[in-house]
């Protein structure tokens, strides 16, 4: 699971490619292979083996009745871990925008899977890193309800009680089926160390309702996945975890949805810096590809290169999504949620994979593996329809949208997974609103299967206006594809792109070779040499006939 | 009377094919960058398109500094001199089996029509082509991202392609109206040409002449 054998490769460029090209020309003139080669040491990253073995910890020499207990022994010796993981966002799930000033994180958002997080806590706060958030008045400032297991667990046996707010698992319970046991916290904490990719995917691999739901790009396939479904993650490509990318500094991690690095320019940095980024950049440099060592691979490694500025790393090499068995979720239609059988009971319907097509509680749900993304010029900011804002429900509502364009430096193409999906709204205010799924009392709609005082108690809870009107609106969410990254070779070929009907068909206001033409230039130069054929084609028809006639003729 | 003349020397010819080649070549795959058609792929045609360039314009370096030492480059001056009876004779002299007007000589191989046609080809077309190619090229590799835009600099590039496509199509016809369909591609494999010393004045052309050709 951990760092057996990383040997990551990084690949070092030449920063100027002219002098490359000229030499390309020189091989021309001189009719030799005198392209200059390009030499690539190869780094090795070592793994740090650890210098405390926590299994010797005299703090950790007992049992534990909750996790509570568990982080007050880690407090002992970790003494500012509490604070630093209270200032993240795994913490707050709350995030000032630098940018656009708005209030987001879980805590604020709406989504288009199970909408948002307040009323709801119980149930969404089984994957918040502390214990016991179920309300309003959990208190964020109290370290010792910090959960450093359920990231730092190396066991794989800590289970969280799926509905209990983050609390762990008392007793034995069947979650869809898998059976699953209480920990033993005392040997978990005698295990502890570094997180993975087993840690980090317990929740975010099972976001939007379920394995691969949300993302399109995170599933469980990536917890021992094949060189062509991850380069990076596969044991017999790089053998990296997920904190290899998404490094951290003091718990905050690096990697933002809400302001993702969409264009770096700073690359790996200066030579020993450790950058708190988690671009591709940051460890293959802003000119990743290789010149060859003859012109043609030469010319190819500088054109690739040349296209960094413009193109996300991930559009190339991310060919599709959800590539590993799992399927994810491309449209709910909450409208349809609540339909009872004839009988009155629940209704509940799966695809020919198992995956849930329909469900009373859920409405229609639509999947898909194996997805061409869609492609937009994207400058990092995400700005959020939030529902204190009007929304125009005549059309599709962006949950979130961004800028970019061609002329915007800052920009870049990037793949996304568009979730779309119908979800209820405000008609009279024409606003998003959001709404009580869980609980125990009958305004939750998962009890009550009512959608009026389902939203009325969360609007109230949030201290928003509600008109009282039910309405639908269609949605439409966008996710930035970044992870299954493709070995080199499965990249998107040139043509799939540079062509009348390629990936980037949707996209406008530049010249694309390949796609783009002027019509009436391609028009008239084809009725001309359409003329031209036919002359030629009188003039030889001429010169047989009169050819002919004199042969007749003598 | 006819005598055998060396019209093309090898140094010509080893230009000519070159330039034959590169430029079919370039024609090729410039139309599927272009996407008027999907042969090699794009990344292949583009990458064989940059060098194929590459070498035509050293090809052209090489041929521009022979022209200019040895002279040859007059034999594209343009004149009007006698243009009006090479025109008539492709419109009508050749059906009747007239002898072409113009009779080749080493010092001056093209007829006025021809010798206007490589100049077009030469001074507007190529230095077009190469103009905007090695901006279409550099302003990707080299030159600022923001500077200029490369709509403009990609369709001048491709009009002037539909010219040298135009160019090539007449000219490769043309090699057929010799004596025989072949004369002309004959001498400039060879390099030789029958000389015809009796048809060199216009004027002396002999409709009854046996033509063995078209």
């Amino acid at each position: 699971m951990m760092h057996d054998n990383v040997d990551a490769v990084v690949s070092w460029t030449s920063t100027n490619i002219v002098p490359q090209l000229l030499g390309g020309l020189s091989w021309v003139l001189i009719m030799s292979l005198a392209a200059p080669v390009q030499a690539t040491p190869e780094i090795l990253a070592a793994v740090d083996p650890p210098t405390a073995d926590h299994s010797q910890f005299e703090q950790l020499q007992r049992d534990f009745a909750n996790g509570r207990e568990v982080t007050r022994a880690c407090l002992d010796c970790h003494t500012e871990a509490g604070k630093q993981v209270r200032a993240s966002i795994h913490w707050r799930w709350e995030y000032r925008h630098p940018q656009t000033g708005q209030l987001l994180g879980k805590q604020h958002v709406v989504n288009s899977f199970c909408n948002n997080v307040t009323t709801n806590l119980g149930r969404c706060t089984a994957c918040h890193a502390g214990y016991g958030w179920d309300g309003p008045d959990f208190d964020f400032s109290d370290d010792s309800r910090v959960d450093c297991l359920v990231c730092h667990d190396t066991t794989g046996t800590y289970e969280k009680a799926p509905k209990r707010a983050g609390r762990v698992l008392q007793e034995p319970v069947k979650v869809h089926g898998h059976p699953l046991q209480p920990p033993d916290l005392g040997k978990v904490a005698r295990n502890v160390g570094p997180t993975s990719s087993e840690t980090c995917g317990s929740c975010h691999f099972f976001g939007g309702g379920g394995n691969g739901s949300k993302h399109g790009d995170l599933d469980t396939s990536l917890l021992d996945p094949p060189p062509a479904l991850d380069v990076h993650m596969s044991d017999a490509g790089a053998g990296l975890e997920c904190s290899d990318c998404h490094v951290e500094r003091a718990h905050q991690i690096a990697g933002s949805r809400y302001q993702v690095a969409a264009h770096d320019r700073k690359g790996t940095g200066a030579p020993g810096q450790r950058r708190y980024a988690a671009t591709c950049a940051s460890c293959h440099g802003v000119e990743p590809h290789a010149l060859g060592s003859d012109p043609a691979a030469l010319y190819q490694g500088a054109k690739l290169n040349a296209h960094v500025d413009r193109i996300a790393c991930q559009t190339c090499h991310i060919p599709a999504m959800a590539r590993g068995g799992v399927a994810t979720k491309t449209w709910w239609d909450w409208s349809k949620a609540g339909r009872l059988d004839a009988d009155g009971n629940p209704i509940k319907r799966h695809d020919a994979d198992g995956n849930l097509t329909y469900w009373t509680r859920w409405g229609e749900i639509e999947w898909g593996e194996d997805l061409e993304p869609d492609y937009r010029w994207f400058d990092g900011t995400m700005h959020y329809t939030l529902p204190d804002q009007t929304i125009d429900s005549s059309q599709p509502v962006p949950i979130n949208r961004f800028a970019g364009n061609h002329d915007d430096p800052d920009a870049r193409i990037w793949p996304f997974k568009m979730m779309r999906g119908k979800q209820p709204y405000d008609p009279v205010k024409d606003r998003l609103v959001y709404m009580q799924l869980f609980g125990k009392t009958e305004q939750a709609y998962w009890q009550g299967l009512e959608w009026q005082p389902a939203i009325a108690s969360a609007m109230e809870a949030a201290g928003l206006p509600f008109s009282g009107e039910v309405g639908f609106t269609e949605t439409r969410m966008a996710w930035p594809i970044t992870h299954m990254v493709a070995p080199a070779e499965e990249a998107l070929a040139c043509g799939d792109c540079h062509a009348r009907e390629g990936r980037m068909a949707e996209l406008t206001g530049f010249y694309l070779p390949g796609r783009d033409s002027d019509p009436r230039l391609d028009r008239w130069a084809q009725l001309a040499l359409g003329a031209a054929l036919l002359a030629i084609g009188v003039h030889i028809g001429l010169r047989i006939l009169f050819h002919r006639r004199r042969r007749h003729a003598e | 009377m006819t005598r055998t003349v060396v019209m093309f020397t090898g140094l010509e010819r080893l230009w000519h094919w070159s330039q034959a080649l590169l430029i079919i070549l370039l024609l090729l795959t410039g139309f599927e960058v272009h996407g008027s058609y999907s042969l090699l792929g794009f990344g292949t045609a583009a990458t064989l398109h940059v060098l194929a360039a590459l070498a035509l314009i050293v090809v052209w370096i090489f041929a521009v500094f022979w022209h200019l030492a040895t002279g040859e480059w007059r034999q594209y001056a343009p004149t009007t001199r006698g243009l009006a009876a090479v025109v008539r004779f492709y419109l009508y002299g050749m059906f009747r089996g007239e002898s072409h007007p113009f009779n080749p000589r080493p010092k001056r191989k093209h007829n006025p029509l021809q010798a206007a046609s490589y100049l077009l080809f030469g001074v507007v077309i190529s230095p077009l082509l190469w103009i905007t190619g090695l901006l279409y090229l550099g302003i990707d590799l080299w030159l600022a991202p923001a500077g200029l835009p490369l709509a403009p600099v990609a369709l001048i590039h491709v009009a002037a392609a539909y010219g040298a496509a135009l160019f090539l199509l007449v000219h490769v016809y043309m090699i057929t109206t010799g004596r025989t369909p072949t004369t002309h591609l004959k001498t400039m494999i060879t390099g030789r040409e029958e000389s015809d010393e009796a048809a060199r004045q216009p004027s002396q052309a002999v409709p009854s002449q046996a033509r063995r050709g078209l």
